[in-house]
């Protein structure tokens, strides 16, 4: 009697298992929940959710015919880039994702990217900036523009803005995106005021929180711009060092200040800066207004453009799933297709903007980039937009 | 040129305030049970948290006793903090040391247990408060003035007064009052001591309240220095701060007083002529380099007296 239930329990596992695999597209979140970034990891999370809920209300996505519910798996990489390549290799080889989204930051997104390619599994990073995620590796994707396109932009906003002819950086030498990101604001400068341009060229090692000697160097070198690009975490502190050091001129920053709580660290220091990202809140029109409506209403705050991306992000890997032939349960195949169907998207109509890929080379997107002034409220105003 | 270098010294005394501070408290513990409190960082990581908390509570966030003035709340706020994270310090000695002491296990396990009492710490926090990292509110606003040149704030001139406060009132603590010599007797021996009638826990724990109380002191000046806290900000200044105190002699007062600012010195002329990643490299070369021609430290004795 005990053996025929045994039996009976075994047998309605084995035929329930992959009635469920195939019934559900699951996909991997590889984000930083804990580190020195957690407040990236939430937004991800937060737009993840509300992505999942949206889909899964609506009945989720049709494949080849057949309607699959979409199951999101979790992975916290603690903003290492060690983790962040464990992460991804649990989620391919032991959760069987079908394709992963994130890192978000460069530090992470450059190794894992590596790892997604060599084990063909489809990655999507979303916030990634640094040229080398995607660079020869077919299997990765980008929802953002790269530095090579953000440092110019930059570089072009000071000289117009504030009329700069002398300009200082501040970086973070051991972490890929700050520092790939100072290489490129440095050479865009220097070609646009001639070789030593860039009078101070100040670096510093992650987890540093005394900028003391290097605000020094920066502050005696004559520069009329700083820039900064930096984490959240980072901002505050080395624009209230700067200013205690007697440099009153204007500090401007990259993508990465928009993301997290920096006017919660910052609060007034912040005030009056300006900094080159993805999408201005404020002000927004259209499908954005609906995605910042609803997730306001959803978490209590505004999304950021880490949240913003995600969800396009997510989207987009989506889109790659829904023009995939049909799902047929070989985890190498339907990644191969799935891979094969996200390069075919050619065009994607983003809440972030429109981005189109090109045809050949790596998957980059061309999108536009905006300015944005930290308002007298701590608002993020949209200031302007520069398009490649 | 000679402006930078002023004005660099001026930073690096503000940088080496925060080391000394925390290297006395390392050397206080190690001076009487010569043990090395693994946890001295974490502790004063746990003293940035109770400033922040103390802070936000004073300055009437939640409601209580608003509109006090910032200069007041520091006031109240300094001696609050100092007491709270002294409370921290001696549960961790009776909870984690004093149960071994009393074994008479040998000194190597006290040590790891207080390696692990710092990680305790850490992820204790991280687990109640999550990842996030805390704001430390202002508490009186920044005046910058300027001297030939030179920039200072009012707050850098009040941790650097403090760092020298602090360590005058713990050499007249440890040279001059009664505990204080029955601190230094039980250096000298620790089983003889309680044979003349000196009560040698209450010592003891007299210490782990000073050395706590100093960490604690740190954290809320760190904090205003550096207004972002985060659950690891105390694991790397408190392993470099032990090993200021240990190149200034540890044992000795004046000796981690001086290791704290000559790392503190250090680290801020590398950065400032170096690329930011010799820093470590170059500072901790030089350390060695001095610890190989005087064994002791700059003003440790060879193993007579401690403290």
């Amino acid at each position: 009697m005990k053996r025929s239930w045994l039996i009976a329990l075994f047998l309605v596992l084995v035929a329930a298992a992959p009635v469920r695999a195939a019934d559900t597209i699951k996909l991997g979140f590889n984000i930083p929940m804990t580190g020195d970034i957690p407040d990236v990891g939430e937004s991800s999370k937060n737009a993840a959710e509300m992505l999942k809920k949206k889909i899964n209300d609506a009945g989720g996505i049709t494949v080849g015919g057949k309607k699959y519910l979409v199951e999101f798996v979790y992975e916290d990489n603690e903003s290492k880039a060690e983790s962040a390549l464990s992460a991804a290799r649990k989620l391919i080889t032991q959760d069987d994702v079908l394709g992963i989204v994130g890192p978000q930051s460069s530090k992470q997104a450059v190794p894992a990217a590596e790892a997604s390619n060599d084990l063909k599994a489809p990655m999507m990073a979303p916030w990634s900036t640094n040229p080398n995620t995607t660079k020869d590796r077919p299997y990765v994707f980008r929802g953002c523009f790269l530095d090579t396109f953000q440092g110019p932009t930059a570089a072009k906003f000071a000289t117009e803005e504030f009329k700069a002819k002398k300009a200082a950086v501040l970086y973070d030498i051991a972490s890929d995106y700050p520092k790939g990101l100072a290489e490129d604001f440095k050479t865009a400068f220097e070609k646009i005021h001639g070789p030593g341009s860039v009078v101070a060229f100040e670096t510093f090692t992650t987890k540093d929180v005394d900028f003391s000697a290097q605000l020094t160097n920066i502050a005696k070198s004559g520069a009329d711009v700083l820039f900064v690009p930096q984490y959240y975490n980072e901002v505050p502190l080395i624009v209230k060092q700067a200013k205690s050091l007697g440099f009153e001129k204007p500090i401007m920053g990259s993508d990465s200040w928009g993301s997290g709580d920096l006017m919660g660290l910052c609060g007034d220091d912040c005030k009056g800066y300006y900094f080159v990202t993805h999408y201005a809140a404020a002000g927004a029109k259209g499908k954005t207004k609906e995605f910042i409506d609803e997730y306001t209403k959803l978490y209590n705050k505004t999304p950021d453009d880490v949240a913003a991306l995600t969800w396009d992000g997510a989207n987009l890997m989506l889109d790659g799933v829904k023009a995939m032939p049909a799902i047929t349960g070989d985890m190498a195949k339907d990644r191969e297709a799935l891979m094969k169907a996200m390069a075919g998207i050619k065009k994607f109509e983003g809440i972030t903007g429109d981005m189109s890929y090109p045809a050949t080379g790596p998957h980059d997107p061309i999108k536009c980039a905006v300015v944005v002034k930290i308002d007298d409220n701590g608002k993020f105003a949209f200031y302007k937009s520069v398009c490649p | 040129m000679l402006q930078s270098l002023l004005q660099n010294i001026l930073n690096a005394l503000q940088w080496g305030s925060f080391y000394s501070l925390i290297a006395l408290g390392y050397c206080l513990v190690y001076g009487v049970l010569l043990l090395i409190n693994f946890a001295h960082g974490d502790i004063f990581m746990v003293g940035a948290y109770i400033a922040f908390f103390v802070c936000t509570f004073l300055l009437g966030k939640f409601g209580l006793i608003p509109g006090l003035p910032g200069w007041l709340v520091m006031t109240l706020a300094v001696p609050l903090t100092m007491i709270l994270t002294a409370v921290v310090g001696v549960t961790l000695e009776r909870v984690a040391y004093r149960p071994l002491r009393r074994k008479g296990v040998n000194r190597l396990y006290v040590v790891i247990t207080a390696l692990m009492c710092g990680l305790i710490l850490e992820n204790g926090n991280l687990a109640l408060l999550g990842a996030s990292r805390k704001s430390f509110p202002t508490l009186i606003p920044t005046h910058v003035y300027h001297f030939f040149g030179v920039t200072v704030t009012n707050l850098k001139l009040m941790v650097i007064g403090v760092a020298i406060l602090g360590f005058l009132l713990l050499q007249f603590i440890v040279s001059r009052t009664k505990i204080g010599m029955a601190m230094r007797a039980i250096s000298y021996d620790r089983f003889a001591v309680p044979l003349m009638g000196i009560p040698a826990d209450t010592v003891i724990v007299f210490t782990f309240v000073l050395g706590s109380a100093f960490a604690g002191l740190a954290g809320i000046f760190f904090a205003m220095t550096y207004p972002v806290l985060d659950p690891y900000m105390g694991a790397l200044i408190g392993w470099k701060a032990f090993i200021a105190a240990v190149v200034g002699g540890i044992g000795s007062i004046a000796g981690a007083f001086a290791g704290g600012f000559l790392l503190g010195f250090v680290e801020i002329m590398v950065v400032a002529f170096f690329p930011s990643t010799f820093r470590d490299l170059i500072a901790f070369s030089i350390l060695l380099l001095i610890l190989s021609i005087r064994p002791t430290g700059l003003f440790g004795v060879a193993k007579s007296t401690k403290i």
